[in-house]
């Protein structure tokens, strides 16, 4: 359920490294949790963000949950498409539904993400 | 985004393993693990607005008072009046504090000659009942909510689905009106024409242990009208959006009748009631503050506790909030000062440190079509 192409964050998000850049997206647990998701608000291209605090926020009908960069970096891509299709998110939450692409600042932060088993673990023991 | 903590002293209702095996994921709710949603909270509210969804709503409390001074209690308790009752007949009404007050919203109907029902809200049961025994005088106070389930049935087609269920006609049960002795499955059950979707609707009483036998097959009976199972996300929205108060947001013991849009709920020429002489009061001066509802204009969602601005400055606070699934835009509702309680007035609501532009809109934000 959870790709071993990428990395994974406590908060429920997903880091894939691509040609070292870092797309950003929330996981198949975290969109199921939130239920309908009905709107996203994310960083403008050029903003800089850090690992472990919000870059943007995503609301279901029922909440807002704040979205936490799993490193530190840049943003130089943003996933337009989700602004008139926040839905997405429940349908491709692992794929059509990324959110920021990252330039990263330090490169040892990779290893401090969980693995695909270890997220699974979590989200095992969690929503249990 | 933690996971929901389900605390191991939550009650749950006799449809705990119904909902469990229907899918549905479950949460805290007025110290009751309850149906959050089962497909989600968007398909529900829209299954509800076309068609037809059934809540279990179990939780709600169910007092009754009876005796020859059953009238005379239930008058001091309501700011409405139970005098224009005819057996079988209810109404929506507000309980009030000596300072005016709401202690809680309730639906009152007369069950009997001597006899009224209460259906109380789930967080407000224990207070609503130590408060009517300590008002009632004479009048017999019994409390029956740990006996009796509740399952809503609302939507243009509930009737359709009801009549599918027991068989019989339910044109002439209407509005706010009750009838019992309805047999579904063999349960003896007791209809009233009430609802919190602004739908058509009903609710279903029937013994605690016998609600999901009532619930199968009632969901038997509707599957072909399109009727689905909807949890309390959905019920939130769609009270939302038909303007309804949820008590604990809305209103409050802090909040009385003529600040919220209830002031058609107290009938101050009926006689003596709890909260009579501070309501009379408020509205010879005119209240202050009134709760509005409001539409904002882009995409941010106000939320309980957002901050109400009108220029730079903070005049109130939101008291609920929601995207509202059937009108596809995000509405709220919460106390502004008077001045600013007319439909048109610009506000900002202020959702995490920006101000999203709003206006005062005249509530409900949704009525449904008259067929």
């Amino acid at each position: 359920m959870y790709p071993d192409d990428r990395r994974y964050t406590q908060e429920h998000e997903w880091a894939k490294r691509e040609d070292g850049r870092v797309r950003v997206g929330i996981t198949q647990f975290a969109a199921e949790r939130l239920s309908d998701v009905v709107f996203v608000e994310l960083p403008q291209v050029g903003t800089e963000v850090r690992a472990a605090t919000p870059f943007g926020v995503v609301e279901s009908v029922k909440a807002a949950n704040d979205l936490f960069a799993p490193i530190t970096g840049r943003v130089v891509e943003v996933n337009k498409a989700l602004a008139d299709t926040p839905e997405l998110i429940n349908q491709d939450p692992h794929g059509a539904a990324w959110m920021i692409v990252l330039e990263p600042a330090n490169a040892s932060e990779w290893d401090g993400l969980l693995t695909a088993g270890a997220y699974a673990k979590l989200v095992g023991a969690a929503g249990a | 985004m933690a996971a929901d903590l389900i605390s191991a002293e939550l009650r749950r209702t006799s449809l705990y393993e119904t909902h469990r095996a229907a899918g549905a994921r479950l949460g805290p709710f007025a110290g009751w693990e309850m149906p959050v949603q089962y497909a989600g909270v968007i398909e529900e509210h829209l299954a509800v607005r076309a068609r037809a969804g059934i809540f279990d709503v179990s939780h709600m409390g169910e007092i009754h008072i009876d005796g020859p001074d059953a009238l005379t209690a239930v008058q001091r308790l309501i700011t409405n009046d139970a005098a224009r009752l005819s057996v079988g007949r209810g109404l929506y009404t507000p309980m009030c504090t000596p300072a005016g007050g709401i202690l809680d919203d309730v639906i009152v109907f007369r069950t009997a000659e001597r006899g009224y029902l209460f259906v109380v809200n789930a967080g407000t049961r224990e207070r609503d009942l130590t408060w009517i025994r300590a008002q009632a005088g004479a009048a017999a106070v019994r409390d029956a909510s740990d006996e009796t389930a509740l399952l809503a049935v609302q939507g243009p087609s509930a009737r359709a689905v009801l009549e599918a269920a027991t068989g019989v006609n339910l044109a002439p049960l209407l509005p706010f009106h009750l009838r019992g002795g309805v047999a579904i499955a063999g349960v003896d059950t007791t209809l009233m024409r009430t609802g919190y979707t602004g739908e058509d609707g009903f609710e279903i009483a029937c013994p605690w242990a016998a609600a999901p036998r009532v619930w199968a097959a009632v969901v038997a009976a509707g599957g072909p009208l399109g009727l689905m199972p909807a949890g309390l996300g959905a019920r939130d929205t769609l009270r939302l959006e038909a303007g309804l108060m949820l008590y604990g947001n809305d209103i409050t013991e802090e909040t009385t009748p003529l600040e919220a849009p209830l002031g058609w709920t107290v009938k101050f020429d009926k006689g003596e009631f709890i909260g009579r002489e501070a309501l009379i009061t408020q509205r010879t001066d005119g209240p202050r503050r009134r709760l509005v509802g409001f539409e904002v204009a882009d995409r941010a969602i106000p939320r309980q506790h957002c901050g109400i601005h009108v220029d730079d400055r903070r005049v109130g606070e939101v008291t609920s909030g929601t995207f509202a699934p059937f009108l596809r835009r995000p509405i709220g509702m919460g106390y502004v000062p008077t001045d600013y309680s007319t439909a048109g007035t610009e506000l900002n609501i202020e959702v995490r440190e920006r101000m999203a532009p709003a206006r005062v809109t005249r509530l409900p934000f949704y009525r449904r079509p008259r067929g």
